[in-house]
């Protein structure tokens, strides 16, 4: 009888520790992230060799596409896939670096502000406020110009404008950890301010920390891809996705894989991260294992 | 020498509203191995109390007058850097809140042993077997795998144990237990207060906790609490709310809505006279 079944204790069923979608995350990382290392032993042609007697050839399940280049080639007749294999290398590099040193920036500054509160508060949130006031992409192309554009140049550029999206964050957080009752105990137990920042007020800011730096991650590839655009990125003939993008526009109404594929690249990439930092929230926050 | 001898405490928060004197000039001392048991409303200043000896009272309040005196050493007078260290390793402190007391994303064995690291050095992994010693002392069942588990995996009563024996991993000569069961059940609060009570006779102490009441204030407190004996009448309380911290009047603060007083009792704030051998009381109409 349906009655039997009703009054039969409902099993909670084990939540599934990795799910599908960050299964997917981690997997097209791995792949983007490995392809990127190997790049030199994966591409099949130098990407800056020129073949102008093959310019312009479309991939090879098309008509005129040549099995040599799977992806076709560009105007200058390189291999598209061997862009984009070391193209990523520049990619997720600077986009790794750049995340990291604007993490360390934002952080620290976030924590010291909500934390000490006070004049420490008021002056680190004005230059945020600054820093909001002016379009990241003219700061940027600022100090680019000033500075020359270089690799090492476009991750502190990265790194200096981006930090702010930390700062507030982990500052409003810091805020409401920092009333909280086990905070008052540390202090109670004679713990360090320096102590109690970095083992009771960080530990329990870490989640939304996380999560901003996957979203910068994606957010860094796209911001090197707009400064490549602009010509103030990384300077050719590296190849870096955003350049290829790019550069691509020029071509997409006759030769359509020239920005498809690096385009393809750069969702990928933000897609896969952004589901790896989404699965990482909700594993490292204790209170949702269980 | 008293282990803590507190005089003429005043502690106020200057707020836009007026300064509210949470604290106005108490005056107590503790004995090694007494037990010292603060009783009042809500509101009163037991808290602030708690947090003055820590010196802890967050701003706006201040400390405006008095002695706390710690083995005759001035607690007032040490800079920030040795008030530090009398933090948890000679006086230790349990919250009420024992849901947020404790940090959500370390295991209760880990904060325990961090507790044990910081005041004494050693291995981490000796730290870790005190750790689940500690909690086996505030008798948590099975501690060895209760130690692993975070705070939320426990119940309220576990983690109030836990607290404990994170305020005692040190070795604090004297605990402040700011009402460290308001959050729990009665049969919970009955095994925290038994727990305390016989960690106190283990290390050597000796309790001396109630005497007869003999200021109207406190014996109206008492009345307060439920009796088997008065079984299905209504519970007794103590008309009116207590005073409003900020005034400036004279008088005894319980004149207003006590039953006993008099003219004096209004007028000028009674002193404090020893109306029995060892027992103070600051009522002139107090019924010896």
């Amino acid at each position: 009888m349906s009655v039997t079944a009703t009054m039969l204790p409902v099993v909670a069923r084990p939540r599934r520790r990795v799910s599908f979608r960050a299964a997917f995350g981690l997997g097209a990382l791995l792949l983007i992230g490995g392809s990127a290392v190997l790049a030199p032993q994966l591409a099949p042609w130098d990407p800056a060799r020129q073949m102008l007697t093959k310019r312009l050839r479309p991939p090879m399940w098309q008509a005129h596409g040549l099995r040599e280049h799977p992806l076709g080639t560009d105007h200058l007749g390189r291999d598209i896939l061997s862009r984009i294999l070391h193209g990523g290398r520049i990619s997720l590099g600077v986009g790794l670096t750049a995340v990291t040193l604007s993490a360390l920036i934002g952080v620290t500054l976030g924590l010291l502000a909500g934390f000490f509160g006070g004049r420490a508060d008021a002056l680190i949130m004005r230059i945020v406020d600054v820093f909001l006031a002016i379009p990241y992409i003219l700061l940027a192309m600022g100090v680019v110009f000033a500075l020359g554009p270089s690799l090492l140049n476009v991750i502190l550029v990265m790194g200096a404008t981006r930090w702010v999206q930390f700062a507030r964050i982990v500052r409003a957080d810091v805020l409401s950890i920092r009333e909280r009752e086990f905070v008052a105990g540390a202090r109670a137990r004679g713990n360090r301010p320096l102590r109690l920042l970095l083992r009771h007020v960080l530990p329990n800011a870490l989640t939304p920390i996380i999560v901003v730096a996957t979203l910068e991650l994606a957010f860094m590839i796209i911001y090197e891809s707009a400064l490549s655009f602009l010509g103030l990125g990384v300077q050719p003939p590296t190849p870096t996705w955003g350049w290829m993008l790019a550069d691509g526009r020029n071509y997409v109404a006759t030769a359509w894989w020239l920005a498809t594929f690096p385009g393809l690249a750069i969702m990928l990439t933000v897609l896969a991260v952004n589901l790896l930092g989404d699965w990482l929230r909700d594993t490292l926050d204790p209170r949702l294992k269980v | 020498m008293a282990l803590l001898s507190v005089e003429g405490l005043r502690t106020q928060f200057a707020t836009g509203a007026g300064t509210v004197r949470a604290v106005d000039g108490v005056s107590f001392a503790i004995e090694r191995g007494e037990v010292l048991g603060l009783v009042g409303e809500s509101g009163c200043g037991k808290s602030v109390t708690s947090l003055s000896i820590m010196r802890l009272v967050p701003p706006p309040g201040q400390i405006v007058a008095g002695r706390i005196r710690l083995e005759g050493e001035d607690l007032l007078d040490k800079d920030a850097e040795a008030m530090r260290r009398v933090r948890g390793a000679r006086i230790a402190m349990v919250f009420q809140e024992p849901m947020t007391s404790l940090n959500p994303v370390f295991t209760i064995g880990d904060q325990i042993a961090a507790a044990v690291l910081a005041h004494e050095g050693g291995r981490r992994r000796a730290a870790w077997d005190r750790a689940v010693e500690m909690l086996d002392q505030v008798q948590v069942p099975s501690p060895g795998e209760r130690a692993r588990d975070y705070p939320h995996q426990l119940s309220g009563g576990l983690r109030q144990r836990a607290m404990i024996a994170l305020a005692l991993a040190p070795g604090p000569q004297l605990l402040i237990a700011d009402e460290p069961t308001t959050a729990l059940d009665v049969t919970i609060q009955a095994q925290i207060l038994d727990l305390l009570r016989r960690l106190q006779a283990e290390r050597g102490m000796a309790a001396r906790i109630f005497e007869e009441p003999l200021h109207p204030y406190t014996r109206g407190l008492l009345r307060c609490l439920p009796h088997p004996s008065r079984f299905g009448q209504p519970l007794s309380s103590i008309e009116g709310a207590p005073p409003d911290l900020r005034g400036a009047d004279a008088g005894c603060p319980f004149a207003p809505r006590c039953p006993l007083a008099i003219e004096s009792c209004r007028r000028h704030e009674p002193a404090l006279a020893e109306r029995r051998p060892g027992h103070f009381v600051a009522c002139p109409v107090a019924v010896v």
